[in-house]
C-alpha cells in the first residue's frame, strides 16, 4: 500500500502540472492545437489512474483547457470523483472544474447530491465554503429541492463566514426552486439584522435581487430597510439599499415622500461619488412617482440637476457618462428642468468618446420642441458628415428620424423641411439604414397629405439620380430608399410633372442590379406611371405620346422578364402583355385610359401596427369550437380492410382520441391563427352588433390646398437649409402678421396701456407652415387595448412572484431526507391548514412522493403556488366558516395599517419609529393586497374588489375613470398637504362626496358619516359580497380628532332578525367587536366587519354602540358614541357588467316588473350623471346612445336590476325593471335621493 | 447581478474566464473574442462602461471594465449593479490580487489561474457581491492555501512547493499591474 503510494507520487512528479501546461503551450506557439491534443491524451491516461493526486492535477490542467474554449465535459465524472476526495486541496480543484463546466443539463450532477451533503455539514468550514461556491454556479431544480433545507440550516451556522456564503446561495435555490422561497423567508429576513455586516450585506443583496423582479412582495419590508438606511455606514448595503428603494418608489408614492429627507442629507454628507450617484437616481426615481410638481420638489429636482451637471462637467469621463444617463431618467417627467442645460449636452455632442455621444444624442430626443427641431436636427447633421465610423453615423442617423418623428411628428412644422432632410440622408454611403429611411419617405408621403406633391418631386429626382446612390456596391443598404421613392411616384403619379421621365428613369437598364423587391417595385409602379401618362394623352388628337409609351415598356420590360426574382419575372411578364394587349387597342384608337386606371384606383390607407390583433372577438363566437367534429382515427381505420373489430373498437378508441387530442388541439388552432394571420385575404371578423360610430376615414379628411412658397423644382439635390432659412422667415412674417394685427387691434380698442414686445416666441405661437392633415392609422372599431404581450413567459423569475406574507402551512415545509419520504404526512396534519385548497395540498404530497419531476411540472408547480395565492386571496374575500372572520379582516387590516401607520406618520420620534418597525416585522408581514390598499385610496379598493369577475373591457373603463379620480383626488390633497398627513384621505373624500365639482368627473366617495363626537369620527361604506349572497361588508374609517391616544375600542350592534353582526365563534350573540388597533392622536384607520342579512328587499337600520378608552398622560376615561347604520337597498347590489344581447334576452324574458321615476331640475352632464348612478348605486353601463343608457346591476341574492336612463334637458326619466318590485322601488328611491343631493 | 467576469490581455488572450450563466465553449470563447475588440479599440481615457449588451442577455447589461497594464479586467453586468460600484470592486480585485502576489503581473495570472479563481471565489458569489473588505478577502484565501500547503506537506514531503508567485526567469524588476492607478470612488469602506 505505502509502496503504492510511494509510487504514485513518483508517477505526479514526472507528469506535467498546470505550470508545466502553460509553459508547454507557450512554448508551442506555432502547433498549439496539436500540442494540446496530446496534452489532452496525457490527460485522459493520468485520470484512468487510481491515484486521486494525479486525477486531481489533470481536473485542475483540464480547467485551464476549458478556458481556452476545449470541450471537457467527458471528464465530468472524473471531476465528480476528485470533488469527492476527503483531501481540501483537491476537492477544491474538484470543485473549481465542475462550477466551471457543470450546467443543468450535465447528468451526473445527480451523483454529487449526496457528496455535496456531506461536504455542507463538514466539520472544516472552507469544504462547506468550497461546495456552496460551486454550488452556487451549477445548481439544478433537483439539487436545490433536495439541498434547500441543509442550505436553510446553514444560515444559522455560527461562523459568519458560512452563514454570508449560505445566505447569498439561497437566491439560486429560489431561482431554481420556487417553493423554498416562502419557508426561508422569515429566516432571509432574520438575516437582515446579522451581526456581521458581511452576512447582512449578503441578505440585502439577495432580497434587492428577488425584490427587483417582483416588487410588490416586498413593499413590507420597506420600514426594515429604511432603518438599515439609516444606521447603516457601509457603502455598498447602502447602494443596494438605495437602488431598491428606487424599485419600490413607484409601488408606493408616499414611501418616496417618507426617503427625500434621508436621500438628500445623504447627497449633501457622503463623499462617495458612488453612493451619490445612487442616491440622485433614487430621488429621480421617487419624483418621477411623485410626478406632480409640489412646491418643496422642484427644490429637490433641482439638487438633483444641479448635482448630475457637476457630474457632467467633470473631467472624468465615467462621471459624465452616468450623469447624462441619469439625466435622460429626469428627462421623461420633468423636460424643463433638463432642457435649461441643453448648452451642456450639446458640448457633449462633440466629445471624443462615442458612449457619451451617444447618452446626449438620448438626451437630445427628449429636448425638441418645435422651435429648436430644425436648428439641432441641423447640427446633428453637421456630425453627419463628420463622423468617421460608420456604427456612430447610422446611430446619428436613427436619432435624427427619431427625434423627428416622436409622437407622430409633434415638432416637425414644415415637411418640406423633413423630406429634404431624409433625401439629404441618403446621401450616406454605406450605412446600415437605407429602409428606416424609406420607411419614413413612405409614412410622411402617405399620411402627410399636402406634402405628396412636394414628396413625389423629390422622389423623382432621386429616382433620376438613382446611380449616385447605387454606387457600385450592390450591398449598399441605402438603395433600399428606392423602393420608397419608386412607390411614391407611382401610387402617388397624378402629382408627377413629367410622368415620362420618372417611367424612363425606372425602365433604365441599371435597374436590374438593384435587388429582387426593389425591381418588383419599380416594375408595378412602371405600370402605374404608364396609366397616368395614358391618362393625360387621352383625348389628344395626337395619339403619338401614348403609343411612345407604351413602345418604351415593350422595349424595356423583356429585361425584367429574365429576372432570376420570380416576383420580378412574374409582375413584369403580365404588365408586359396587358401593354401588349394595350398597344393593339391604342393601334385601333380604342380609349382606354379609364380601364388602365381603374387597374389602380383606390387608395392605401395606413393600418395600425397589432390592429389586427386587437380586433375584438365577437361576442358568441367561440374560436375553439368545432366547426365539423374532427374525423376520429378510428372512424379512418374502419375503412381499412381490418373491419372485423370495428363494432367493439370505436367508442373507446374515440373516447381516447379526445383525449389526446387537447394538446394537437392547441398546436392546429396555433396553425391556424398563424396562417390566417399571414394571409391577407382572410376576413377578418367584423364587430358585431354594435353601432358604428363615426370612424375617421380619409375622406373626412380635409384636404386643404398648399400655399407653396417655396418653387416644386429644386434643381439637383435638395439642401434642408434653404428650408431652415425659409421656415425662419415665413415665422418671422408670421410674427409681424400677428404684432400687426395685435397693433390694430389695439388701435381699435384703444388700449389705454401699450405693452412692450410680447417677449420671447412661446411654443404655441409657431404654426405648421401648412395646414398638415396627418392621416392616423387605421384600427379596427372595438380594438382591444392589448399591452400583454411585453411579458416575457419564460422569465425565471415569474416563479418567484410570491406571496410572501400568508402564514406557513405544513405543506410548504422544505423536502428533509427522511428514510421513507412516502410517510411524509398524516392525513390527521393535513386537516389543520385549511388555508391551503384541497388539491395543490394533494397534488404537493403527491409531488413528494414522486421526488423527481421535469422541468414541466415545476412550471405548472409555479403556476399552481400563483392559483393558490389567488385563492388565499378569495379565501379572505370569501371567509370561510372554519375561521373567526373578524380575526382574518382585522389582522390583515392591522398589517396594512401599520405599514400604513409608518408611512403616514411624518417625522416620528425615534423611539416611535422602532416600535412600529418591530412590530411590522414581527407581524408576518403584509399581504400583497393590502398593500395594495394602503397604496390606493380606501374607498377604490372597495370598489375594484366585486370587479374580479367583470370583463377586462369593463375593467380597463373602470380602472380609467377610477385613475382620474384618483388624479383628482391627489390634486386635492396636495392643497391639504400640510395640515393633513395621506392616508386621512376619509376626510377629504367625506367631503368630496358632497361637494359639487364642474367639468370633468367629480371625485366621489361612498364613505359617508356615521357618526361624531369631540374625540372620534366614524365614516362607513357598505359593500355587498358578490361570493357569499347573505353577507354584506361594513368598512368603517375611524379617525381620532382628539390630541389623546384611542384605544380598546369596541364596536357593537344590536342585532335585528333580518340582520346579524358576525361574531367570533364562542362569542355571545351581543359582545362586541374589538377593533384592532389604537388611535394616536389625529390618526384615523379602518376596519371591516361583516354582517349576515336574510332578506334584502328593503333598507334596514342597526342601532349600535362604539366604547373607546381615551387615554391623556394624566389620566383615561371611558367614552362611547351612538351610531345607526344605514343598510340602504343600493349595498345589496354588486356591479356586475352585462352585454347587450344578454340584456336585451332579459328584458324579452317577461319575468321583470316595471316601474319608473322622474328627475327634475338634474344640471348635470349626461355622463356625469351615469358615473353616479354607476358608483353610488353600483350598476354598470350595457349601452350609451345619445344622452340615452341603459344600466345593469345584479343584487347579492341575483336579482336582476335594469334601467334605461334618459335625459332631456334638466329632466331624467329613469324605467326601471326588476325580478323583486320592493327592493326596486326602495333603490329607485335611493337614486332619488343620491341626486336631490346634488 | 454579474453575469460574466473576463480577462485578457492586450492581445485578446483569456487569462481568467467566470461566467455566471451557461455557454457552450463555443460561445464563450465568441463572447470573450467580441468582448475584447469592443475593449480594446477604445481609448485610454474615454469611460469605462459600454452598452454591448448583445453578447450576453438583453439591453439591461453593461460591460464595465479597466485596463491595467496588459491586461484588461471585464465584468459583464446587469442594472442591478451600481456601475462606479463594480469599478471599485474592480480595483478592490486587483488590489487583492497584488497582495496575494506580491506585486502582482500577468504572469502570475497566466500560471496561476486556479488561484486567481479561488480569489475571485471570495469576492463574488453564483455572480452576486460576497464580499468586498479587502483584509477579510486576504484572510480567507490564505488560510485555505496554508490549509493545502498543510496538506501536501503531510500527505507527500516529495512534492514541489507551490509557491504562491513564480520567481521571474529574467530575473528583471516585472511591471505590476497597479503601476497605473486609478482613483477609487470609493473614499471609506467600513
Amino acid at each position: 500500500m505505502a509502496l503504492k503510494i510511494v509510487k504514485g507520487s513518483i508517477d505526479r512528479m514526472f507528469d506535467k502540472n498546470l505550470q508545466d501546461l502553460v509553459r508547454g503551450i507557450r512554448n508551442h506557439k506555432e502547433d498549439e492545437a496539436k500540442y494540446i491534443s496530446t496534452c489532452i491524451d496525457e490527460i485522459k491516461q493520468e485520470l484512468k489512474q487510481d491515484n486521486i493526486a494525479v486525477k486531481a492535477n489533470a481536473v485542475c490542467k483540464l480547467t485551464y483547457l476549458q478556458m481556452l474554449g476545449y470541450d471537457v465535459s467527458w471528464a465530468a465524472f472524473n471531476i465528480v470523483e476528485v470533488m469527492s476526495s476527503s483531501k481540501f486541496t483537491y476537492k477544491r480543484i474538484g470543485y473549481l472544474a465542475a462550477s466551471q463546466c457543470f450546467h443543468e443539463g450535465t447528468d451526473v450532477i445527480m451523483l454529487t447530491t449526496n457528496q455535496i451533503r456531506k461536504d455542507l455539514s463538514s466539520p472544516n468550514q472552507y469544504d462547506t465554503g468550497v461546495a456552496l461556491t460551486g454550488l452556487s454556479c451549477f445548481v439544478t431544480p433537483d439539487l436545490a429541492r433536495d439541498l434547500a433545507n441543509d442550505i436553510m440550516t446553514l444560515m444559522s451556522h455560527t461562523k459568519p463566514y458560512i452563514r454570508k456564503k449560505a445566505v447569498l446561495i439561497m437566491y439560486k435555490v429560489f431561482l431554481k426552486y420556487p417553493e423554498s422561497l416562502r419557508p426561508a423567508f422569515p429566516r432571509l429576513k432574520e438575516k437582515l439584522e446579522d451581526p456581521d455586516p458581511g452576512v447582512q450585506s449578503a441578505a440585502v443583496n439577495v432580497i434587492c435581487e428577488l425584490a427587483r423582479r417582483n416588487p410588490k412582495n416586498y413593499l413590507s419590508l420597506a420600514p426594515l430597510f429604511f432603518k438599515l438606511m439609516t444606521s447603516s455606514t457601509n457603502n455598498w448595503v447602502l447602494i443596494k439599499i438605495i437602488k431598491l428603494f428606487g424599485a419600490l418608489t413607484p409601488l408606493e408614492p408616499r414611501l418616496g415622500k417618507k426617503l427625500i429627507e434621508p436621500l438628500t442629507n445623504l447627497i449633501h454628507s457622503t463623499s462617495a461619488m458612488s453612493l451619490l450617484y445612487e442616491c440622485v437616481n433614487t430621488v429621480i426615481a421617487v419624483l418621477i412617482s411623485l410626478s406632480s410638481g409640489m412646491p418643496n420638489h422642484s427644490a429637490s429636482i433641482q439638487l438633483c440637476v444641479q448635482k448630475l451637471r457637476i457630474l457632467i462637467e467633470d473631467s472624468d469621463q465615467n462621471l459624465k457618462y452616468l450623469g447624462l444617463l441619469a439625466m435622460s431618467k429626469i428627462l421623461k417627467t420633468h423636460p424643463k428642468s433638463v432642457q435649461s442645460h441643453k448648452d451642456l449636452i450639446l458640448q457633449c455632442l462633440d466629445d471624443k468618446d462615442e458612449s457619451i455621444r451617444l447618452r446626449a444624442l438620448d438626451l437630445l430626443y427628449g429636448m425638441v420642441s418645435k422651435k429648436n427641431l430644425m436648428e439641432i436636427v441641423k447640427k446633428l447633421m453637421l456630425h453627419v458628415d463628420k463622423a468617421e465610423g460608420t456604427t456612430y453615423r447610422d446611430e446619428l442617423l436613427t436619432k435624427i428620424i427619431d427625434i423627428c418623428s416622436q409622437s407622430n411628428y409633434q415638432y416637425i412644422t414644415n415637411f418640406e423641411w423633413y423630406i429634404s432632410i431624409l433625401v439629404e440622408l441618403t446621401r450616406l454611403e454605406g450605412t446600415r439604414h437605407g429602409h428606416l429611411i424609406a420607411s419614413q419617405m413612405l409614412d410622411v408621403a402617405i399620411r402627410v397629405k399636402a406634402i405628396r406633391a412636394f414628396a413625389v418631386a423629390q422622389m423623382a429626382t432621386l429616382l433620376d439620380n438613382a446611380h449616385l446612390l447605387t454606387g457600385n456596391t450592390q450591398r449598399n443598404g441605402i438603395c433600399e430608399v428606392l423602393y420608397a421613392a419608386a412607390w411614391i411616384c407611382g401610387e402617388f403619379a397624378e402629382h408627377l410633372e413629367d410622368p415620362m421621365l420618372t417611367l424612363e428613369a425606372m425602365l433604365r437598364p441599371k435597374v436590374a442590379t438593384l435587388p429582387g423587391h426593389i425591381q418588383a417595385v419599380y416594375v408595378q409602379n412602371a405600370a402605374k406611371l404608364f396609366a397616368t401618362v395614358l391618362q393625360k394623352h387621352e383625348g389628344e388628337t395626337d395619339s403619338q405620346a401614348a403609343q411612345e409609351t407604351s413602345q418604351l415598356l415593350i422595349d424595356r420590360l423583356p429585361l425584367f422578364v429574365q429576372s432570376a426574382n420570380l416576383e420580378v419575372q412574374e409582375r413584369a411578364s403580365c404588365i408586359l402583355q396587358l401593354v401588349k394587349y394595350i398597344q393593339k387597342l391604342q393601334q385601333k384608337n380604342v380609349e382606354v385610359a379609364e380601364e388602365v386606371t381603374a387597374l389602380f384606383a383606390g387608395e392605401l390607407n395606413p393600418v395600425a401596427p397589432k390592429a389586427q390583433k386587437k380586433v375584438p372577438i365577437p361576442e358568441g363566437l367561440d374560436l375553439d369550437a368545432w366547426i365539423n367534429e374532427p374525423p376520429s382515427e378510428s372512424e379512418s381505420e374502419d375503412e381499412k380492410p381490418k373491419a372485423v373489430f370495428a363494432k367493439e373498437e370505436p367508442k373507446h378508441s374515440r373516447s381516447r382520441h379526445t383525449e389526446v387530442d387537447e394538446k394537437e388541439l392547441a398546436r392546429r388552432r396555433e396553425a391556424r391563427k398563424q396562417e390566417q394571420a399571414n394571409n391577407p385575404f382572410y376576413i377578418k371578423a367584423s364587430p358585431s352588433s354594435q353601432k358604428v360610430y363615426d370612424a375617421p376615414g380619409v375622406e373626412h379628411i380635409p384636404v386643404v390646398q398648399i400655399d407653396l412658397s417655396v418653387p416644386l423644382k429644386v434643381p439637383g439635390m435638395p439642401m434642408s437649409d434653404q428650408y431652415v432659412k425659409l421656415e425662419e422667415e415665413r415665422r418671422q412674417k408670421e410674427k409681424a402678421d400677428k404684432k400687426k394685427k395685435e397693433k390694430k387691434k389695439k388701435r381699435e380698442k384703444r388700449g389705454k396701456g401699450r405693452k412692450g414686445d410680447s417677449g420671447p416666441e412661446s411654443e404655441e405661437d409657431i404654426t405648421p407652415a401648412h395646414h398638415v392633415d396627418i392621416v392616423t392609422e387605421e384600427m379596427p372599431e372595438n380594438a382591444l387595448p392589448s399591452d400583454d404581450d411585453d411579458k416575457d413567459p419564460n422569465d425565471p423569475h415569474k416563479a418567484l412572484d410570491i406571496d410572501l406574507d400568508k402564514p406557513l402551512a405544513d405543506s410548504e415545509k422544505l423536502p428533509v431526507r427522511t428514510h421513507r419520504p412516502e410517510v411524509l404526512k398524516s392525513p390527521a396534519e393535513d386537516r389543520d391548514d385549511n388555508t391551503i385548497p384541497q388539491e395543490t395540498k394533494k397534488k404537493s404530497s403527491k409531488d413528494k412522493k414522486e421526488k423527481k419531476k421535469d422541468k414541466e411540472k415545476d412550471r405548472k408547480r409555479s403556476k399552481e403556488d400563483k392559483k393558490k395565492k389567488k385563492k388565499h386571496k378569495d379565501v379572505e374575500e370569501e371567509l370561510p366558516e372554519s375561521l373567526p372572520e373578524e380575526v382574518v379582516q382585522s389582522e390583515e387590516t392591522k398589517e396594512a395599517s401599520d405599514l400604513d401607520f409608518w408611512l403616514s406618520s411624518a417625522p416620528v420620534p425615534p423611539v416611535a419609529q422602532v416600535v412600529t418597525v418591530s412590530s411590522s416585522a414581527a407581524a408576518a408581514t403584509v399581504d400583497s393586497s393590502s398593500a395594495a390598499a394602503a397604496e390606493s385610496e380606501p374607498e377604490e379598493l372597495k370598489d375594484t374588489e366585486p370587479d374580479d369577475t367583470k370583463s377586462s373591457k369593463h375593467k380597463k373603463k373602470k380602472q380609467k375613470k377610477e385613475k382620474e379620480e384618483k388624479e383628482k383626488k391627489k390634486k386635492k390633497r396636495h392643497h391639504h398637504h400640510h395640515h393633513h398627513h395621506s392616508d386621512a384621505g376619509a376626510e377629504d373624500s367625506v367631503q368630496n362626496g358632497t361637494v359639487e365639482d364642474e367639468e370633468p368627473l367629480p371625485p366621489m366617495s361612498n364613505y359617508s358619516l356615521l357618526a361624531e363626537n369631540s374625540y372620534i369620527k366614524m365614516v362607513c361604506d357598505i359593500q355587498g359580497n358578490h361570493q357569499d349572497e347573505s353577507k354584506v361588508v361594513v368598512s368603517v374609517i375611524f379617525e381620532n380628532k382628539s390630541d389623546s391616544f384611542l384605544k380598546s375600542m369596541e364596536f357593537n350592534v344590536l342585532d335585528s332578525l333580518n340582520s346579524k353582526l358576525q361574531r367570533p365563534d364562542g362569542a355571545g350573540p351581543h359582545d362586541g367587536l374589538t377593533v384592532p388597533f389604537q388611535l394616536p392622536p389625529g390618526v384615523s384607520n379602518e376596519a371591516r366587519f361583516v354582517f349576515s342579512v336574510q332578506s334584502i328587499v328593503m333598507p334596514q337600520k342597526l342601532k349600535g354602540t362604539l366604547t373607546f378608552i381615551v387615554k391623556t398622560d394624566e389620566s383615561s376615561t371611558h367614552e362611547k358614541l351612538d351610531f345607526k347604520l344605514h343598510f340602504t337597498c343600493t349595498s345589496y347590489l354588486i356591479t356586475t357588467p352585462c352585454y347587450s344581447d344578454a340584456y336585451a334576452k332579459l328584458l324579452e324574458s317577461g319575468d321583470l316588473k316595471g316601474s319608473s321615476l322622474r328627475l327634475e331640475g338634474v344640471n348635470m352632464p349626461f355622463h356625469h350623471l351615469l358615473a353616479r348612478i354607476c358608483f353610488h348605486h353600483h350598476f354598470s353601463v350595457v349601452e350609451r346612445i345619445d344622452s340615452c343608457a341603459s344600466m345593469y346591476s345584479r343584487s347579492i341574492q341575483g336579482h336582476h336590476v335594469c334601467l334605461l336612463v334618459k335625459s332631456s334637458d334638466q329632466t331624467v326619466s329613469i324605467d326601471a325593471k326588476c325580478d323583486e318590485p320592493s327592493l326596486l322601488g326602495n333603490v329607485l328611491d335611493e337614486i332619488k335621493q343620491t341626486f336631490s343631493k346634488c | 447581478m454579474i453575469k460574466a467576469i473576463l480577462i485578457f490581455n492586450n492581445h485578446g488572450k483569456p487569462r481568467l474566464s467566470k461566467f455566471y450563466e451557461h455557454y457552450t465553449e463555443d460561445t464563450e470563447q465568441q463572447i470573450i473574442r467580441e468582448t475584447f475588440h469592443l475593449v480594446s479599440k477604445r481609448d485610454e481615457n474615454v469611460c469605462n462602461f459600454l452598452e454591448g449588451g448583445l453578447l450576453i442577455g438583453g439591453s439591461d447589461n453593461k460591460l464595465i471594465y479597466r485596463h491595467y497594464a496588459t491586461l484588461y479586467f471585464v465584468f459583464c453586468v446587469d442594472s442591478s449593479e451600481s456601475e462606479l460600484g463594480i469599478l471599485d470592486l474592480i480595483q478592490v480585485f486587483v488590489e487583492t490580487l497584488d497582495k496575494c502576489f506580491e506585486n502582482v503581473c500577468e504572469l502570475d495570472l497566466i500560471f496561476h489561474m486556479d488561484k486567481v479563481h479561488n480569489i475571485l471565489a471570495e469576492m463574488v458569489m453564483g455572480g452576486m457581491v460576497l464580499e468586498t473588505n479587502m483584509s477579510e478577502i486576504i484572510t480567507q484565501a490564505e488560510a485555505q492555501s496554508k490549509m493545502e500547503k498543510s496538506e501536501i506537506c503531510a500527505f507527500l514531503s516529495l512534492c514541489r512547493p507551490l509557491s504562491f508567485s513564480v520567481p521571474d526567469r529574467t530575473g528583471r524588476r516585472r511591471p505590476g499591474l497597479l503601476e497605473l492607478q486609478h482613483a477609487p470612488y470609493r473614499p471609506s469602506r467600513t
